[in-house]
């Protein structure tokens, strides 16, 4: 049930682009195309997953017991931008077709503050079940991890497939390009408003 | 090479570790100044605050303060959280002694801007917490009690209602 | 270019939202307000300022392989320091502004200014450079917030001019893309050098 509740909140209720507004700048970089936004999409969801689970048991096992918990941004950045680096060499040599797809995304993962957000989420806010409310454990994180970054392709693939559209209109000059998409994200998130209050 | 990455990663670490000595005592006061003033918010002037505790009820936990005049508790500060319409919602409930709510006030909350978030501004249902009686029934006239709900907002009002029915039970298991 | 034009050129020519297009999280996210934008915007003014000056001070030193992950963690440093003094001083705006205080690390902006200004000129203009740019960014922050709070709240700056709500859509998230889209065809309109 707890599962169920993270999954629907994370996805839907509290959707990552649309209503927490994190991983905004890739989000309008690269959704002009639906193929690269699924390429996007893809790497996200795999380096968050990575992320979280790396910076969750540093936070645990290093940082708290330790008191160094000062130490926090500094380090969950350095884990991630580490963790891309990784990614992509690991990617480069073991399967080249998918670092073909999703290699040039990689390095503008660092600086994706999805990522980052979703790792201090994790580890500093207290998620509510019903009556209950606690800190989640690692398997709750990994969920939470994965039905975020499943939420952020949901918005950002739904959102290519309306931009390409887009782009054979003919709009007003000033409104070419990110106002017009802005404009379009606006109606997105007011559907998405819908889902408020499910959870 | 690595050794500039290791000495730049050193010194950071080191300079934060001091800035966090010297901004420690200051974050513990302004803390503890933000949960006294939630407190005596809630509660009669000219009592004594005592330390934390933690009760017991209906299966949930539950964080109080006691405020005693003249070595007497006179009142308890609850806080009380439920689930509203956006997400927890978070109390701090001034209860006297013999059960009857002093006054209530929102510590946290994520209701929609201009509905449900009004539980923090609307004075009409914010003053009928005052001296709202033990005995009382806990629930929105709409589902046959005493609480007059925020205009098109039932469910933070439902919410709100349960966090201070949940405080107010707090208080009398502790009172037994 | 003179030291005036590096002050300026961050709200018109340089804006970074509406021309360079970074940091676009906490834009839509603290705006809600005048007043959570402008708090916004200073905040990244700090961090901007002195990370500017520290890594135009410390470039020549770095290898040129490792200077992204040096700036990231010089950075860090600065935006952690901030996050204490906020949490000690001002702890009302702390909580408001919450999970993207500690964002400011990965806001493009500041390493966008590290990579393409700051490495390269005086720690003077570097400040400086930090400084117009921060301004930049305070200043859209703080004008969409008005714009939002004023249609959202019917308020501005928390002074309240009509009794009840306002269009409660700007406050929440829809207003947020809407009132930067239809902002920035303004600006494009008004402001844009070709």
């Amino acid at each position: 049930m707890e599962y169920l509740i993270i999954i629907i909140s994370a996805i839907f209720v509290n959707n990552i682009l649309l209503a927490q507004f994190l991983g905004i700048c890739p989000f309008l970089g690269v959704s002009n195309k639906l193929s690269t936004a699924t390429g996007m999409s893809g790497a996200v969801c795999f380096v968050i997953t990575l992320a979280t689970v790396v910076t969750f048991l540093l936070n645990k096992y290093l940082l708290v017991p330790f008191g160094l918990e000062f130490l926090q941004t500094i380090s969950f950045i350095l884990v991630i931008a580490a963790l891309v680096q990784m990614v992509e060499i690991v990617l480069k040599k073991i399967s080249p077709s998918m670092y073909q797809a999703l290699g040039i995304f990689l390095p503008l993962i660092t600086t994706n503050c999805a990522v980052l957000g979703v790792a201090i989420t994790v580890v500093t806010k207290e998620f509510t079940f019903g009556a209950e409310s606690h800190m989640l454990n690692l398997a709750q994180a990994v969920v939470y991890a994965l039905a975020t970054s499943v939420g952020y392709a949901i918005a950002m693939i739904l959102f290519a497939g309306l931009r390409e559209h887009l782009a054979g209109n003919d709009v007003p000059k000033s409104f070419k390009g990110l106002p017009i998409a802005l404009i379009t994200v606006s109606i997105m998130a007011m559907a998405f408003l819908g889902f408020s209050g499910m959870v | 090479m690595a050794l500039c990455l290791t000495a730049v990663c050193l010194i950071c670490s080191s300079v934060l570790a001091g800035v966090y000595a010297l901004t420690f005592e200051p974050i513990k006061a302004a803390s503890q100044k933000a949960l006294e003033q939630s407190i005596s918010a809630v509660l009669p002037e000219g009592l004594e605050l005592s330390e934390a505790a933690v009760a017991n009820q209906g299966g949930q936990t539950y964080e109080y303060y006691a405020a005693s005049k003249a070595g007497e508790t006179a009142a308890y500060a609850v806080k009380s959280t439920v689930i509203g319409f956006g997400g927890p919602l978070t109390l701090m409930v001034g209860i006297l002694a013999d059960g009857s709510v002093y006054n209530t006030s929102v510590l946290s909350h994520s209701e929609t801007p201009g509905l449900g978030a009004k539980c923090t501004s609307d004075a009409k249902f914010m003053e009928q917490w005052k001296g709202f009686p033990a005995n009382a029934n806990f629930s929105v006239k709409k589902d046959g009690g005493d609480v007059d709900a925020i205009t098109a907002s039932t469910i933070t009002s439902r919410a709100y209602t349960l966090a201070v029915k949940n405080a107010v039970d707090v208080v009398k298991s502790l009172s037994k | 270019m003179s030291k005036l034009s590096i002050i300026t050129k961050g709200f018109i020519k340089d804006n970074p939202t509406f021309v360079l297009v970074l940091g676009m999280c906490p834009t839509l996210a603290t705006t809600t307000s005048a007043m959570n934008g402008l708090e916004m915007g200073l905040a990244t003014l700090f961090v901007l300022v002195l990370s500017n000056m520290v890594i135009s001070a410390i470039a020549p030193l770095v290898p040129d392989k490792v200077h992204i992950p040096v700036y990231i963690v010089v950075i860090a440093t600065f935006v952690t320091v901030l996050q204490f003094v906020m949490q000690a001083y001002t702890p009302g705006a702390y909580q408001t502004l919450g999970l993207f205080i500690p964002l400011i690390v990965v806001n493009c902006i500041v390493l966008g200014r590290a990579e393409a200004f700051a490495n390269k000129n005086g720690i003077v203009d570097s400040a400086l450079d930090g400084i117009g740019i921060g301004l930049g960014f305070t200043a859209s922050l703080t004008v969409i917030g008005i714009v939002r709070e004023i249609l959202g709240s019917g308020s501005i700056f928390g002074w309240k001019f009509i009794s009840g709500d306002g269009i409660l859509a700007f406050v929440m998230a829809p207003g947020a893309f809407l009132a930067l889209g239809y902002l920035m065809v303004l600006f494009n309109k008004f402001l844009k050098k070709n």
